[in-house]
């Protein structure tokens, strides 16, 4: 009678996290377009990035602190890994899974750069990392990288 | 019709002077002639642009050791070099980053990566970093591919397809060189890819 108990509290745990799988989308520029295109009332941070970019992973910290504050406009950030298409199971689920990333994360997997680049804004280079955050028509660009985040919330106020 | 005829010249005035014009801080535009340059090569040689340059003209990319872009890139900048100095434009790779912030792209490490790689073409630091803004560069890997009269005639992107060599549709820097051997404009002629940001030095004080 007590037996079966202790297998499923020991075994409620290990169900839970997998369900948390940290299994992100795999999106072309065509399907990721329209993340890029809301108009609402949402601020959209959406911010390119991969996991061997020493600098991209310096300021997911402060892109996963907007969660936990408040602003006066609703904010969503959408972190868009740039991994190699065969390195997510090796390092980018695992990056995930150990820096308990809370944010939207979704891969961009769209081999000719040269085509979507210009489309997401034409103020980019290509460069990671790479951030745009935009409130229906107001998009503003950054290109390298926030150095806090104060520098982030300064940004999330002025819309 | 006399105001219009005017304005032609004016505007046509304009343009020549506008080519006319030294390089300021603005990068070079497709067409402008670059300055000529020296950099220390992994040899402990010096190389000058313009006695390095083949016949046709030469391929310049500003790459490095450490971006997984520019490590993508490795074996097919080989294979180009191999292939385009037999056409008169061999490859001279530049590495932009500051060795500070970047100690893995320091000249010790570009030697030992050169030896490794069997690099058939010179490899040089743009150790302070005067090179690089000049062509407006950005990220590595990224070409800028000069004429024999050194003149911009294509600046961006290898290929189409950085994680599959095989899968490649369009191969940018071949299709520039086809152009300049026979007298067309490269078209595209600027294109963007993804890669690491330069990491520029950090400003004292």
């Amino acid at each position: 009678m007590f037996k079966p108990l202790l297998l499923v509290f020991f075994l409620l745990p290990l169900f839970t996290w997998s369900q948390n799988d940290f299994k992100p989308l795999v999106l072309d520029y065509t399907t990721l377009a329209p993340m890029l295109e809301k108009n609402n009332d949402t601020i959209y941070l959406i911010n390119f990035w991969a996991t061997w970019c020493k600098p991209c992973i310096e300021e997911l910290p402060f892109f996963e602190q907007v969660r936990q504050d408040q602003f006066p406009t609703p904010v969503q950030v959408i972190l868009v890994s740039l991994d190699f298409r065969n390195q997510l199971d090796s390092k980018l689920i695992p990056f995930l899974k150990e820096n308990k990333i809370k944010s939207k994360v979704v891969v961009l997997d769209d081999s000719d750069a040269n085509s979507w680049i210009d489309k997401i804004d034409p103020r980019w280079s290509g460069a990671l990392p790479a951030t745009i955050v935009y409130k229906n028509e107001d998009k503003r660009f950054f290109p390298d990288g926030f150095q806090s985040y104060e520098a982030v919330k300064e940004v999330l106020v002025s819309f | 019709m006399k105001k219009l005829f005017f304005l032609i010249i004016l505007m046509t005035g304009t343009m020549v002077f506008m080519s006319m014009k030294k390089t300021g801080d603005k990068p070079y535009e497709i067409g402008e002639k670059v300055d000529d340059f020296q950099l220390q090569n992994i040899d402990n040689s010096w190389i000058q642009l313009s006695d390095y340059m083949g016949e046709e003209g030469a391929i310049i990319i500003f790459t490095c050791n450490t971006c997984p872009y520019a490590q993508l890139y490795e074996d097919r900048i080989i294979k180009m070099h191999e292939r385009f100095i037999k056409m008169g434009f061999p490859v001279l790779a530049v590495n932009p980053n500051d060795i500070v912030q970047k100690p893995g792209d320091n000249f010790e490490n570009m030697q030992k990566r050169a030896s490794e790689k069997n690099f058939p073409y010179a490899y040089v630091l743009d150790e302070n970093q005067e090179v690089y803004p000049k062509f407006g560069a950005t990220n590595t890997p990224q070409v800028f591919l000069i004429d024999n009269n050194m003149q911009l005639r294509y600046s961006g992107a290898i290929d189409d397809n950085p994680q599959n060599p095989d899968a490649v549709k369009i191969n940018y820097v071949e299709n520039a060189i086809e152009a300049i051997m026979s007298e067309e404009n490269p078209d595209p002629s600027r294109t963007k890819a993804i890669g690491c940001g330069i990491k520029a030095k950090k400003k004292m004080g």
